[in-house]
């Protein structure tokens, strides 16, 4: 008869691994596995980028001999710009969430679930993949600034990419929640196609949020997509004051403290993971 | 050099249990001699109309370890839903189990750590090569980076994969991809090995190289093998089978004592005189069973067939009938199973009559090597 031990000293089981270490060593597991995806698909990712690229020039050009700088404060291209760094970020945002109902699909998560680790952790690998792969791609965009007129500040840069780093959070979560509840990939691109575009004209991405009709308005105040591009462009507002574009959001007339967005933006994000992740815990 | 599966060997047991410190000396029982233990493993689903449809119906197993076990049993049996709560996957309406020396329902972790599951339809990133769907899977189960890249190499050498370690997984064949899903569950290195219908849909060669794999797994690890599967040949090979119906182990055994159990062999002989041979036959055969000629020869049934026939031939002898040939044929483990559950496994002959007379009980209960019922 074969004898052995569950476990030989030298076998590279984690078992001897502390908790904490394995589970953060997990969530690296799934970060990994979407950079080595992101650098697999070259054809995929550039197509991604190119669609906020065709925005800016097609979009942005067509319309910017139309709109007066007046009515914007800057330039159309400009005034796009930050919109276009948030699509740019959507995009895979967004993905993360189809990922993982095809996941579900293929039987890849039911290897992951048997991985040794709390589910919440894969979950968490999944929105810290999504949110890195987003920003990654954000800010190779972020070279098309001089474009829109902006200067290639250090400080204007990195703090650009912190706003798309928040905001590739937010939507990774948003995008798992609703994800985490449904089974079928068709349910969830069509229920994207239902809201991506109310979404993105109420984020004031396109034209200022003023221009809009009350009710409107008021949607977009529970827009987090809003909170995200006017974040972005207070950003700039904040370093290149000549670049000072409408005004976006306003609570009862008054844009709410820059820190305050942030804040809201990180909150709705931790929620919408948390939620996700108690979905996602219940045992079958 | 089939094992003996006996229940009472319990010296080499309690020595084996010395060598195991169980974390959780709190649970004695069942006992951690056993790679997998369950008592009365219940899993009911909510069913239309507030019907409840129970997939899992009291399943008592108990697998040794460095055991080939073989779980049989038609598609919609419960044999998936088992695997599903051994690892920990899904959680028993009731009963418990016992997996590695953890608890399937307290430590789900310990137990996933511990086993290794190959599911009937496996995925991998198929734009990641070989190598780097290794990488992140033992990265998951937290083995340190440096151990990642050793485990994934060793891994990809014992599959004879290293010289395709840089394919993208799409474009390895079948029977390569079932070798790398295999390696990727070693690559923690655990005790035990789930493997969900392993070989479905590759062709014999692969199959063959498969099995081959695991054999080798096993002689050089000594890994308990816990496999379902619907290819009699591949049950055959393993050291107990236990076969599952509606939710309910029906019986549980080495493949020969079930097959014992069951069945009579099927003993023809050929003599220079048949006529008068069967006369001398059903003379000394027990007097219920019935001796027939035909061209080839004459048959009949009894149990242990290949002991009876040096009596029948000095039987024959003595009355001056050469005996030309003589062969006992034992029942197949499809006969086992159709005596079991009446159907057949591969559900296409239902209405083939078993291979002889139903055994008595005592020996139907001597099958019942786990004693487990």
């Amino acid at each position: 008869m074969t004898t052995y031990t569950w476990k030989s000293p030298d076998t590279p089981y984690g078992e001897s691994t502390g908790r904490l270490r394995r589970e953060l060593r997990a969530v690296h597991a799934l970060i990994h596995r979407d950079l080595l995806r992101l650098a697999c698909q070259r054809t995929h990712t550039a197509l991604m980028l190119l669609h906020p690229v065709l925005y800016l020039f097609i979009l942005g050009g067509g319309l910017a001999a139309l709109i007066p700088r007046s009515s914007l404060g800057v330039g159309y291209q400009a005034y796009l710009f930050p919109g276009m760094l948030m699509m740019t970020v959507q995009t895979p945002a967004i993905m993360v969430g189809i990922r993982l109902i095809t996941d579900r699909e293929s039987g890849y998560l039911r290897e992951l679930l048997m991985a040794p680790v709390h589910r919440s952790t894969l979950l968490l690998g999944s929105c810290a993949g999504g949110t890195l792969t987003a920003a990654v791609q954000g800010a190779v965009l972020l070279g098309l600034a001089g474009a829109a007129g902006l200067p290639y500040d250090p400080l204007l840069l990195v703090l650009l990419l912190a706003g798309m780093i928040l905001a590739s959070f937010t939507i990774t979560a948003l995008a798992l929640a609703l994800a985490v509840s449904l089974r079928r990939a068709e349910t969830f691109h069509t229920l994207l196609g239902l809201v991506m575009m109310p979404l993105l004209f109420l984020s004031g991405g396109f034209f200022p949020l003023t221009a809009l009709p009350g009710w409107a308005r008021t949607l977009s105040e529970a827009n987090p997509l809003a909170y995200a591009v006017d974040l972005l462009r207070r950003v700039i507002a904040l370093r290149v004051p000549e670049q000072a574009a409408a005004a976006g959001v306003e609570w009862a007339g008054h844009p709410p403290p820059l820190l305050l967005e942030a804040a809201l933006l990180l909150t709705s994000g931790t929620l919408a993971l948390l939620w996700a992740a108690h979905r996602f815990n219940r045992p079958e | 050099m089939r094992r003996h599966t006996g229940d009472d060997d319990l010296a080499p047991a309690a020595l084996r249990t010395a060598a195991h410190p169980s974390p959780h000396a709190a649970h004695p029982v069942p006992e951690p001699a056993y790679a997998i233990s369950t008592r009365g493993l219940v899993k009911s689903y909510p069913g239309p109309e507030g019907m409840t449809n129970h997939a899992v119906r009291g399943l008592d197993l108990d697998v040794e370890r460095g055991e080939t076990f073989a779980f049989l049993g038609p598609n919609g049996a419960g044999k998936s839903t088992t695997i599903a709560m051994l690892c920990a996957l899904a959680r028993p309406t009731s009963g418990r189990a016992t997996v590695a020396g953890a608890d399937v329902l307290t430590q789900p972790h310990e137990v996933r750590q511990r086993v290794g599951m190959l599911f009937q339809h496996s995925a991998m990133d198929p734009d990641l090569t070989a190598e780097q769907n290794l990488h992140i899977h033992a990265r998951l189960y937290g083995l340190p980076r440096r151990h990642a890249r050793r485990r994934a190499a060793e891994v990809l050498e014992t599959a004879g994969l290293t010289d395709r370690r840089r394919s993208p997984v799409r474009t390895l064949s079948g029977g390569m991809r079932r070798r790398l899903e295999i390696a990727r569950q070693l690559l923690h290195a655990p005790g035990i090995l789930f493997l969900d219908e392993p070989t479905t849909g590759l062709d014999p060669h692969a199959r063959a190289q498969v099995w081959e794999h695991l054999r080798a797994l096993r002689e050089t690890h000594g890994s308990t093998l816990f496999v379902t599967t619907h290819y009699l040949d591949e049950a055959e090979n393993c050291d107990r089978i236990a076969i599952i119906d509606r939710g309910r182990l029906v019986a549980q055994g080495a493949p020969l004592a079930l097959k014992a159990a069951i069945g009579d062999d099927r003993v023809v002989l050929r003599t220079g005189d048949d006529p008068a041979a069967r006369q001398v036959v059903r003379g000394i055969a027990p007097p219920d069973r019935a001796v027939t000629v035909d061209e080839g020869g004459i048959c009949l049934r009894v149990p242990g067939g290949s002991a009876w026939i040096p009596r029948f031939c000095a039987a024959l002898e003595a009355h001056g009938i050469a005996v030309h040939a003589a062969s006992a044929t034992p029942p197949t483990l499809d006969d086992v199973f159709f005596h079991h559950t009446g159907r057949s496994l591969d559900g296409a002959s239902p209405a083939r009559p078993p291979a002889g007379p139903v055994a008595p009980a005592g020996s139907k209960a001597a099958a019942q090597a786990g004693g487990s019922r």
